[in-house]
């Protein structure tokens, strides 16, 4: 039976970037082992010998040629930005190295 | 304690690992149609694929393709006929989806290498750098960090986002581990980058300027006993923008993993950013906690699998081998060893050669060069190719001289006519009215007047005193206005003054 | 006049014995009338949807050729890009964002003519069978205003039953179109998997989603699906063959000497008598028609549902990360101090609903290093077996057919606690979302024991779209001669009834 702890939701929180209370994390981790007992049903038939579908259709080779399309004004671009400067996004501080 | 390389290298070897990312200068963006020029207002060539806007759809630029395709031949790997794109997950502001599309585990291109041929203490000596992989990704917009002290991430108060780069089409070449370079690990891996830069540059797929960013080096560093199987922690150096900076940052991370070492400590495997001022590293991200990027294939986009035929018309088509191209001009050109490295320091090779193609002598043409206009562009304080003379202009100055034209003194100033853009060097030669005396009669006649004005000088040479000629020849130079063959001016006078210099 | 179909108010406005204008004005008023109590819309785009309207019949005035909708309404749902309305996608996230850009759908919409009169509610980013994990609150069924439409696609097929639009667009990644229309009493249809193109449709399963036709009708879904169908190349996925020939097959249903597949499995125990009963009815009439019924057996799809409910999280986990406050939505917590992962984290949570995070989590656990391969990893194969199962089961039919799902409408709120059970809305439809085929669901009656509406499936092939559109004529044209009036009559008559 698989489950997890409430740190291991906020482990997967933290990845997820999503700050939740305390509460939503327990609340997870018990919602959690009911639900990952029923998909872990899909190892019972995963055998090595079936192969991956990642894409429902057998398409290959789909490109575009390289040629220049006109972009979004930078108006348009810049609709939807919480906040801006000097027609470009304005970001809190990142704490995170680059 | 601080150790010298040497002590550094008596102890340990070091084991190099390099991942080079390439821009491609195709037209446009990896998954999208907007434009990829370089220096354009922040915010207008974006459009809601490389924005991330909801809804949008990623679609394969086929000349990235075709691109990466090349790189992988011309590094000799072997073309997977079956590859697909990945989606590596984190969360970073100047990555729109907050995914980055790139390859994992079925990359475009796999298994390759390339040869360099550094100086040793035995003379020279060849490395073979193996390839593990190439593939394609896309880059990420630029964060301009404001309100902190120097403009970097560290104390800066906010960032402003521009998305022009976002979605640029990126190759990543990694290599397999490199060992057995022991003290030369620094040159080895300058020589790699270099002879990297030189293949991608005579693919033609990208601008390779590494001071631009068009091309990135990230060196892994480790150091383990000499003799030792087992391999230590390696460090990754970022912010090596330049081929010197490539050979300074693994110099120093030797020295300060050894350092680390040999004070019985441990390497943390993190990675640090390299400083150009200092030539140190400073520590940045730790990488003990690896991140766990979740890749898995992506489903907006479907595998590739290139034509067989395709792949053998672009492998056909491939220019020659930089090295190789470089030994066979050499040899051509008969050029000794020292003038080689000349040009190619001085990054003249391509320029030379496009003139001994139209047809001037190859050491003529590497003189032209290297020299006089070399010159100009270091006053000018631009760049050679930023010149307005081409190659047809000099070789068509070369054959001015060559018959007798022009001397190599007013060669000169037709150089300086083009430069400055007069024009063509027959046209330049037209509007300056240069042109060589080379009419026997106004000679003669300028001969004949400077004799008789400084007879006693000229009675000298015809007594056998010939360095007197020298100050007669100058006279009618300046008589003809320095447009009078010098050479032939000597020869003239001289027979006049009933010499010869036999 | 808004009791009719669209292909009846087409032909009307071909005639012209109603203008588009008096068309789409009339709709405005019914909407007016009944939404507060349906709830359909989250935005009603009055001066927009006029303005297209009188352009349509300024163009008709001129007599220039239009397409077989040309001016006849629409609704659409919310998680459709359409260029300065805005679009939510049901959630707080996306309050406000009005999109730069149209999708390929809402531009075909457009290039055909066809009237645009406001976006749909749904549940948050197209996760849910019963529109209640909107961040606008529920939509209620017409049927019985104390009950789920269903979902995710609940406005759009809300919309068609309370007779507020003749056509709709809808998106299904599990079934969410087909599930709305049988519990609603509608058409809705799920094209074959790159049919219809996704270019701004904004993603929840990249690999599963899908945008398709709603309507009253078999014909008019049918009419509707080759106005948006076709490929895109903004969208790579996009399949580059023509549009199967859907409109004659709804106005064909010649259904005789074809297969009919009985799913085995898409049956028995877990379904409500009143949805069996209405299925076997179904299959009789079918059977009078000419076809020939016959049973086949897809033992793989008792794991689909497991399947998708990893695939489908594990998609959205990587999708919705562009969700992060630094773009565009919802920024919360930018105050003095704050960096930037600390908005993007309170955003997300603040933003996102509870459905949604929870299966952000379980995407996010599923793809990490350690159990990629015994979950995500595992139920890519699992699809694998259930697309070889729907093969094998076409070699012995023509289509397949099951009931659209176990039960009728149940109560606003009574699922809403119990996460599993409101899975199993979708475990007649998910099958088809793995395969990438096509699906459909038809009204084929009311259940004896609430008198709410029964939904019947029919499969096809990939790019064979036109089979369902046969059958489900077939059977539409059955059923009506049956019942002797369209079914949605016996619905209750709301807002005074024009």
């Amino acid at each position: 039976m698989s489950s997890l702890s409430r740190d291991d939701v906020a482990k997967l929180a933290g990845l997820a970037r999503i700050e939740m209370s305390d509460q939503e994390l327990v609340d997870l981790a018990n919602e959690f082992t009911v639900i990952l007992d029923a998909v872990a049903r899909v190892q019972e038939v995963a055998g090595a010998d079936v192969e991956a579908t990642s894409h429902p259709l057998p398409l290959r080779n789909i490109f575009r040629p390289d040629v220049v399309v006109p972009s979004l004004t930078p108006e348009e671009a810049l609709s939807g930005a919480p906040a801006q400067e000097e027609q470009r996004f304005r970001v809190p501080q990142i704490l995170g190295e680059e | 304690m601080t150790l010298s390389y040497d002590e550094v290298v008596a102890k340990y070897e070091p084991v190099l690992g390099l991942e080079v990312h390439v821009e491609l200068n195709t037209n446009s963006k990896m998954f999208c149609g907007c434009s990829t020029i370089f220096g354009a207002e922040p915010n207008t060539q974006t459009c809601p694929v490389c924005l991330a806007l909801p809804g949008a759809l990623p679609v394969v630029n086929e000349k990235a393709i075709e691109s990466t395709i090349k790189i992988g031949l011309a590094l000799n790997c072997s073309i997977a006929p079956f590859s697909r794109f990945a989606r590596k997950n984190y969360f970073y502001p100047d990555m729109p989806k907050n995914f980055q599309i790139s390859q994992y585990d079925e990359p475009i291109c796999v298994d390759g290498y390339v040869d360099v041929e550094i100086e040793t203490d035995e003379g020279p000596k060849k490395f073979r750098i193996e390839v593990e992989r190439v593939h394609m990704e896309e880059d990420t917009g630029k964060s301009l960090h404001v309100g902190g002290a120097t403009g970097r991430i560290h104390g800066a108060e906010y960032s402003l986002l521009d998305y022009n780069r976002a979605g640029i089409p990126l190759v990543e070449i990694v290599t397999k581990i490199v060992p057995g370079t022991g003290k030369y690990a620094p040159e080895v891996a300058k020589a790699y980058v270099a002879e990297l830069r030189d293949i991608l540059r005579s693919l033609g797929v990208s601008d390779v300027k590494m001071e631009q960013g068009s091309l990135r080096c990230d060196a892994n560093v480790s150091l383990r006993l000499i003799g030792a199987e087992k391999l230590g922690t390696r460090s990754e150096t970022k912010n090596v923008n330049s081929l010197r900076s490539v050979e300074r940052a693994i110099r120093g991370e030797m020295i300060r993993h050894a350092e680390l070492l040999n004070a019985g400590g441990r390497v943390v495997q993190e990675t640090r950013h390299f400083q150009e001022d200092t030539g140190l590293t400073r520590s940045g991200r730790s990488k003990e906690q690896a991140e766990d990027y979740r890749y898995f294939p992506e489903p907006d986009l479907v595998p590739v699998a290139p034509d067989a035929a395709w792949i053998e018309t672009l492998r056909a088509a491939l220019p020659e081998r930089p090295s190789i191209r470089r030994k066979r001009l050499q040899e051509a050109w008969a050029v000794p060893d020292k003038e080689m490295a000349a040009m190619i320091n001085a990054d003249v090779l391509d320029i030379v050669e496009a003139t001994v193609l139209l047809g001037a002598d190859p050491t003529k043409s590497r003189t032209w060069w290297l020299g006089e206009i070399s010159r100009i562009a270091n006053d000018k304080d631009v760049a050679l190719a930023d010149l307005a003379i081409t190659p047809a202009d000099v070789a068509e100055i070369v054959a001015l001289v060559n018959a007798g034209e022009l001397t190599d003194k007013l060669a000169r100033q037709v150089v300086e006519g083009v430069i400055a853009g007069e024009g063509k060097p027959s046209e330049v030669v037209a509007k300056r009215g240069i042109k060589v005396v080379n009419d026997d009669g106004a000679l003669m006649a300028a001969i004949e007047k400077v004799c008789a004005e400084q007879a006693e000088t000229a009675d000298k040479v015809r007594n056998g005193h010939l360095p007197a000629a020298g100050a007669l020849i100058g006279a009618v130079m300046k008589e003809t206005k320095g447009q009078a063959d010098a050479a032939k001016v000597r020869a003239l006078l001289l027979t006049h003054l009933g010499q010869s210099e036999g | 006049m808004i009791r009719n179909n669209a292909a009846d108010m087409a032909a009307k406005l071909v005639a012209g014995e109603i203008t588009s204008v008096a068309l789409t004005q009339a709709h405005l008023d019914r909407i007016e009338a009944v939404d507060t109590d349906v709830h359909a819309f989250l935005h009603i785009d009055t001066e927009g949807a006029l303005a297209q309207a009188a352009a349509v019949d300024a163009k008709r005035a001129k007599g220039e050729k239009l397409s077989p909708l040309a001016g006849v309404p629409l609704a659409l749902k919310d998680v459709m890009a359409q260029k300065g309305i805005p679009t939510t996608c049901g959630s707080k996230i996306l309050e406000g964002w009005r999109p730069p850009y149209d999708s390929t759908v809402v531009a075909n919409l457009k290039k055909n003519d066809i009237v645009i009169l406001g976006k749909t509610n749904m549940d948050e980013f197209a996760m849910g069978s019963s529109t209640e994990n909107s961040a606008y609150g529920p939509t209620h069924n017409p049927w019985d205003l104390t009950r789920i439409p269903g979902g995710s696609g609940g406005g759009s097929s809300a919309a068609l039953a309370a007779f507020e639009a003749p056509l709709a667009i809808g998106t299904d990644t599990g079934g969410s179109i087909r599930q709305p229309a049988a519990v609603t009493g509608t058409v809705g249809v799920k094209p074959t998997y790159g049919g219809v193109s996704r270019y701004g449709l904004v993603a929840f399963s990249s690999s599963l989603d899908q945008a398709g036709p709603c309507a009253r009708t078999v014909l008019d879904a049918a009419l509707l699906h080759e106005a948006i169908a076709g490929h895109d190349p903004k969208d790579a996925t996009s399949i580059n063959a023509p549009v199967p020939q859907v409109v004659a097959a709804a106005k064909s249903g010649d259904v005789r000497g074809m297969k009919i597949g009985v799913v085995k499995e898409l049956n028995g125990d877990g379904y409500q008598a009143g949805v069996r009963a209405r299925f076997e009815e179904s299959l009789e009439l079918l059977a009078k028609a000419g076809a020939e019924i016959v049973e086949v057996s897809a033992p793989n799809f008792e794991y689909a549902l497991a399947a998708y409910y990893l695939i489908a999280p594990s998609e959205c986990s990587s999708n919705l990360a562009r969700f992060d406050a630094m773009r565009y939505g919802l920024r919360v917590g930018d105050v003095d101090g704050a960096s930037a992962e600390s908005v993007m984290n309170l955003t997300r949570e603040v933003g996102f609903g509870k459905e949604v995070k929870r299966r952000i989590i379980l995407g996010t656990y599923a793809l990490s290093s350690g159990y990629y391969d015994a979950y995500y990893g595992s139920a890519q194969k699992v699809r694998t077996l259930i697309t070889q199962d729907f093969t094998r089961a076409f070699e012995k039919a023509d289509v397949l057919v099951s009931p659209t799902c176990p039960t009728t409408a149940f109560k606003i709120g009574e699922k809403a606690n119990d996460p599993l059970a409101m899975y199993l809305n979708d475990i007649a439809t998910i099958p088809v979302n793995m395969a990438g085929i096509g699906g459909m669901s038809l009204p084929s009656g009311l259940a004896d024991e609430d008198g709410l509406p029964v939904g019947f499936q029919i499969m096809s092939p990939v790019m064979k779209d036109e089979r369902m559109y046969l059958v489900g004529a077939a059977l539409e044209a059955a059923l009506l001669s049956k019942w002797g009036a369209p079914l949605l009559d016996k619905a209750p008559v709301m807002g005074g009834g024009r």
